[in-house]
């Protein structure tokens, strides 16, 4: 019997198509060959499943049929839990406030990188700090600008808005000082070791050397004394053995070091490098050599290296003396040829130097 | 807003009677009763409207059956059942698309359904062969076993249909695209 044989006997049978006896025969087929009733109970079940699919998509197109009719969109917008007004900022623009963080990082990270400052690498620090030194020759002026100014007062004993070291030229009053310590001053005073302060008149200045002379006329100011230092005419040599006494603080400061340059960064001629630690304050003050002649003034100092300063050249002092008119003078400005400091020690040199040595004190508005 | 929910919903008994009864008008009211429940609770869990559609019309379908088949026992109220068996199958769902992150966020009670959402599961994966089985079994096959088995049409309307001048050939034409839909279903894996 072939499959499509028993299959038609099988619906036959199932529709009720058959005549009584065709189905005893059937029957008893079914019972005899197991093949055809597994045949039998395969062909219900399938057909069964059929069905049921059948009766699955028509369920499902009734179900589709009754969605189409729901508004879905309004339902959501309704149902769906809105988070706290963050959450969902954070949802809805996540992208956008990612991109601008980044770009932030990345500029801050530009700026920190192109700056320098990022660099953990000492020694490129370093080299870059020079490259910006002779390009831009960056010097920092040196001068106690930076310490708190306080509102100015008639008073020589109260603090000053600037400040600066100075020196004495002659015994009757004429001080040298930085240009840029009494630039816009509206007054200056000086105040010597023992504290004692001076009422001084800028006299001439000359701004291309930052070399300011000054005059005390304070009618408490007595005569200093022969100055023990003179002023060196010619240009010291490199390694040179020098210092210097200043007011970087309220007391007396003695810095000393060696010539290490006879120009600054910048190629000035006019400026000897040496390496002495200086500070705000110093500006003004004496360099001296070993024997005790002033070699230069000192400037300014590299901001970008420790330890170097820079100093105006004694020559230029001279010129600048030469300079003032005479009719500026109400006293002879006679620089003293003599150096008495030549034979002494160091501790001998300070101990005479100090009286001729002042902070200069700069008020203004 | 479940109260709003509850507000057009036909009772358990009316619906049970409805579908019993073939009522279309139950089974909107239905489907229009619970439906916003389950989008809830779908898109509130990481699913969107579709899933909703998808997962709710399952549910739907496993108490249409399970009324049908007249076993069915009202131990628990039809809302909470049908929460129960979308929660099941969501729950299935995102784990197979790997997008379950372990917490679902409830919004109802819910019972344990899994029996009945694995009988659901077994039975769907019949039909899925039955209907690879019909589409490879192209046409005219296709469509005589639909009308016949399915629409329950008389050979002599399909006779009429597909043109065949005599009823002997289209019965043998039946019997032979019968016979090879059951090969090609049995033969899948």
């Amino acid at each position: 019997m072939s499959d499509n044989q028993i299959t038609q006997f099988i619906e036959r049978y199932l529709d009720g198509s058959m005549t009584a006896a065709e189905r005893t025969e059937f029957e008893l087929l079914r019972k005899n060959d197991a093949a055809i009733e597994s045949k039998f109970a395969e062909h219900v079940q399938f057909i069964a499943l059929m069905k049921q699919y059948g009766e699955r998509l028509e369920l499902e197109k009734r179900l589709n049929a009754i969605h189409d009719e729901i508004d879905v969109h309004a339902l959501k917008e309704e149902l769906t839990i809105h988070p706290v007004w963050i959450v969902r900022m954070w949802r809805n623009h996540h992208s956008k406030i990612s991109v601008a963080a980044s770009v932030l990082i990345f500029a801050v990270l530009s700026i920190l990188i192109v700056t320098g400052k990022l660099s953990s690498d000492k020694s490129r620090y370093e080299e870059l700090s020079q490259k910006i030194n002779t390009i831009d020759h960056k010097v920092k002026i040196i001068g106690a600008g930076a310490r708190t100014p306080v509102k100015p007062k008639a008073l020589a004993s109260a603090p000053a808005n600037f400040r600066g070291t100075g020196f004495a030229l002659t015994s009757n009053g004429y001080l040298v000082t930085d240009y840029h310590v009494i630039k816009n001053a509206d007054s200056v005073y000086v105040q010597n070791a023992a504290g004692e302060s001076f009422h001084a008149k800028v006299i001439y200045t000359e701004p291309q050397y930052d070399l300011a002379i000054l005059q005390i006329n304070d009618s408490t100011f007595k005569n200093l004394g022969p100055v023990p230092y003179n002023v060196k005419k010619a240009e010291s040599d490199l390694g040179e053995n020098v210092y210097t006494s200043g007011y970087p603080g309220d007391n007396v400061v003695y810095g000393y070091g060696a010539l290490t340059s006879a120009a600054n960064y910048a190629g000035d001629t006019t400026e000897y490098m040496v390496s002495i630690p200086v500070n705000p304050g110093n500006s003004g003050g004496p360099l001296l050599d070993e024997k005790g002649n002033v070699i230069g003034i000192l400037t300014a100092r590299q901001t970008q290296m420790a330890g170097a300063a820079f100093a105006k050249k004694s020559i230029y002092l001279l010129k600048t003396i030469q300079n003032i008119p005479t009719d500026s003078l109400s006293r002879t400005l006679n620089l003293n040829n003599k150096n008495t400091l030549a034979g002494l020690n160091r501790k001998q040199q300070l101990k005479k130097l100090k009286n001729y040595v002042f902070m200069v004190k700069v008020y203004n508005q | 807003m479940n109260k709003d929910l509850k507000a057009s919903a036909p009772t358990d008994s009316e619906i049970v009677l409805g579908i019993l009864n073939n009522s279309e008008v139950v089974l909107r009211r239905l489907y229009t009763a619970y439906f916003p429940m389950i989008l809830q609770l779908i898109i509130n869990n990481n699913g969107d409207e579709d899933d909703a559609k998808d997962i709710y019309q399952e549910a739907i379908i496993v108490l249409y059956n399970k009324i049908k088949s007249g076993d069915f026992e009202l131990n628990s109220k039809l809302k909470t059942y049908i929460y129960s068996v979308c929660r099941r199958l969501w729950l299935k769902r995102l784990s197979q698309m790997n997008r379950y992150g372990g917490d679902i966020r409830d919004f109802e009670e819910h019972l344990p359904v899994e029996e009945e959402v694995d009988d659901h599961s077994d039975r769907d994966i019949q039909f899925g062969k039955m209907e690879s089985a019909l589409r490879l079994l192209g046409e005219p096959c296709k469509t005589i076993m639909e009308d016949f088995y399915i629409k329950n049409r008389s050979m002599q309307e399909i006779c009429e249909r597909f043109g065949y001048t005599n009823a002997d050939n289209a019965k043998t034409q039946k019997y032979k695209c019968l016979q090879r839909l059951k090969k090609l279903f049995f033969q899948q894996k």
